[in-house]
């Protein structure tokens, strides 16, 4: 018999292979909307998720004000298509712009803090702009931006009204992206970087890691990220408002996510969407409109029991399994 | 309402003064609180004000609960995992009252008192009045009971060094669950004041949570008089920058302010660490 050591990587590979055939392939069989909608949440919240787990898994800072990205994503892309007439990609890519910069205004500051006084003011700072973007009537205040519709389906327009399919290929794309990313940080010098800071963020300043610089471009690149997210889920709701885009719950939810998957892992957050999406959207179609929460009860048990028996997340519940299979 | 963040936010820096440990469902405590006074004076006509060691008493009891259910298995875990411990608590909590009580927004009517008195050129409802003097009372007996009992002592010890405190014979384990309990009836005395004249409806603490997390944060964790200070500086930024501004953002005013402190100060204005 080959030894398990020889025989893993292909068989992950081929896994990861199959995986993305099955991923491709899911629109040709389901034609339904719903398991798509449901596919396409499970995509998006990963990618957040992976996005969180850059800056929070990785380089260890717990950040709880996410869903600023995620807003200014939403709002630049779909005031620049309503009022300007440009292109929802060529808005993307202006939301990336402005959230990197905000991320990088915001965090030079507040990186300056640790714990749990750097998360609560991460909540302080989304409270914040939650409540400008309320009190700001310009851009819609407390109404909201309905982005116009366009006929017919256009990928310049990024709408798309006959099929769900294209906003699913779409979200596949965005959560990839967030993958190849994090496995790109993963084994650059800059992951390094970021684990030490995780660890012991005196002993890597010690060491001549710029503590500082190092935050600031992981918060980068998951505020970049987090921000596409936005511009796509504007896209795909045609409706933002900041109650939506903006809240608090949001910005919980993504670490929620990744937490429940396993952080600072690279599979953890898919994981962690895969798991809670479902169990979201299934107890809401078949419980919700009773205004019983029942869905969030479950919910919030889930995550208690997961911090209190497995604070590594399902990944690390994975791995306990496959230790165990490989002892026998 | 100064004084009442203090005594929310009291309840919250005890307990993390002891562990390090945010209890994130702090403002969901503060509602099951509410909802016990209420249904104290929907069912047995106890008047919140009456019903207030009732609302402590079993608060307490839940803080303790959850010290034994939950937390005491998570101490020595990753902050992650305590931080989404008690977030978990927080939506349970939540979903459950809403599940139980469903969404709408009651009130406690025709309360003990009622009215307002006229303290110089200011209007202040007689509610609100009793609230902050109750709130300030209970404040003094958490502080005297913590600077001069010898169960306080022993949990200021528990703090400062836990296994210092293990080797001079006191029972951690017990200190802790005590701090929970005591914290947690901080709440319980804050949210029977807070149901006289607030609204009851599940989602109630997360607003007064946040304000008890930049209170706590604000004075430094684990001070617990600094705490009373940060308390009335949040309950006078939020009414003045309500005044100055527009109402909508007197919220942000809070949240600036505690931005610029800890930026100025990263651990608190009077914190120790």
């Amino acid at each position: 018999m080959a030894p398990a050591g020889t025989l893993r990587p292909v068989l992950t590979r081929g896994l990861l292979l199959a995986g993305l055939l099955a991923a491709l392939a899911f629109p040709a069989v389901f034609t339904l909307p719903f398991p798509r909608h449901v596919m396409i949440m499970i995509f998006l919240y990963g990618a957040l998720a992976t996005a969180w787990n850059i800056i929070a898994g990785y380089c260890g800072q717990i950040s709880l004000g996410q869903a600023v990205f995620f807003g200014i994503g939403a709002y630049t892309s779909s005031l620049l298509f309503r009022d300007a007439g440009m292109t929802p990609w060529a808005g993307m890519i202006a939301g990336v712009a402005l959230a990197v910069g905000v991320s990088q205004v915001v965090g030079y500051p507040v990186f300056r803090l640790r714990g749990h006084y750097f998360a609560i003011a991460t909540i302080a700072v989304g409270e914040i702009v939650q409540a400008l973007v309320v009190d700001w009537d310009a851009i819609g205040g407390a109404r909201g931006v309905f982005v116009p519709i366009r006929r017919p389906d256009s990928l310049v327009n990024f709408q798309f009204h006959q099929s769900k399919a294209f906003y699913y290929y779409i979200a596949l794309g965005l959560l990839l992206l967030a993958l190849a990313v994090t496995r790109r940080i993963e084994r650059s010098r800059a992951g390094y970087y970021f684990r030490a800071i995780r660890e012991d963020q005196d002993a890597a300043a010690a060491l001549g890691v710029n503590v500082r610089r190092e935050k600031l471009r992981a918060l980068a690149v998951s505020a970049a990220l987090t921000a596409m997210g936005g511009t796509f889920y504007a896209q795909y709701i045609l409706f933002i408002d900041p109650e939506s885009v903006f809240p608090l719950s949001l910005s919980i939810l993504i670490c929620l996510v990744a937490v429940l998957g396993g952080v600072g892992t690279l599979w953890g957050p898919v994981l962690g969407a895969a798991v809670l999406v479902p169990l979201q959207e299934g107890t809401r179609v078949m419980l919700g409109g009773t205004g019983k929460a029942l869905d969030l009860l479950i919910y919030g048990a889930l995550i208690i029991a997961i911090s209190v028996f497995q604070p590594g997340g399902l990944m690390a519940l994975l791995a306990r399994a496959r230790t165990a299979g490989s002892a026998r | 309402m100064g004084f009442l963040y203090a005594l929310i936010a009291a309840g919250l820096s005890l307990i993390f003064g002891l562990m390090e440990i945010v209890n994130f469902a702090h403002g969901e405590f503060l509602m099951v609180a509410m909802y016990l006074a209420f249904f104290a004076w929907a069912l047995a006509g106890l008047d919140p004000l009456v019903s207030l060691p009732l609302a402590a008493l079993g608060l307490g009891a839940l803080g303790w609960a959850v010290y034994h259910g939950i937390i005491r298995w998570i101490l020595d875990g990753p902050m992650l995992a305590q931080i989404f411990a008690t977030f978990g608590l927080a939506i349970l909590l939540r979903s459950a009252a809403q599940f139980l009580f469903g969404i709408d927004f009651r009130t406690v009517d025709e309360p003990l008192l009622a009215g307002r008195v006229a303290l110089g050129p200011l209007f202040v409802g007689v509610p609100q009045l009793a609230a902050s003097v109750t709130a300030l009372a209970a404040f003094v007996g958490l502080y005297l009971f913590l600077s001069r009992s010898e169960t306080g002592l022993a949990l200021q010890a528990t703090a400062q060094d836990r296994q210092a405190a293990a080797l001079m014979g006191i029972d951690t384990q017990r200190m802790f669950a005590l701090g929970w309990g005591i914290g947690s009836a901080c709440v319980g005395v804050a949210g029977g004041l807070l149901a006289m004249f607030f609204y009851i409806f599940p989602d109630v603490g997360a607003a007064f949570a946040l304000l008890a997390y930049v209170t706590v944060a604000l004075g430094g964790f684990g001070n617990v008089p600094a705490t009373l200070a940060a308390g009335v500086l949040v309950g006078l930024v939020e009414a003045f920058g309500g005044l100055l501004l527009t109402p909508a953002l007197k919220y942000s005013a809070v949240f600036a302010l505690y931005l610029g402190v800890v930026l100025w100060r990263p651990q608190g204005l009077f914190g120790r660490f």
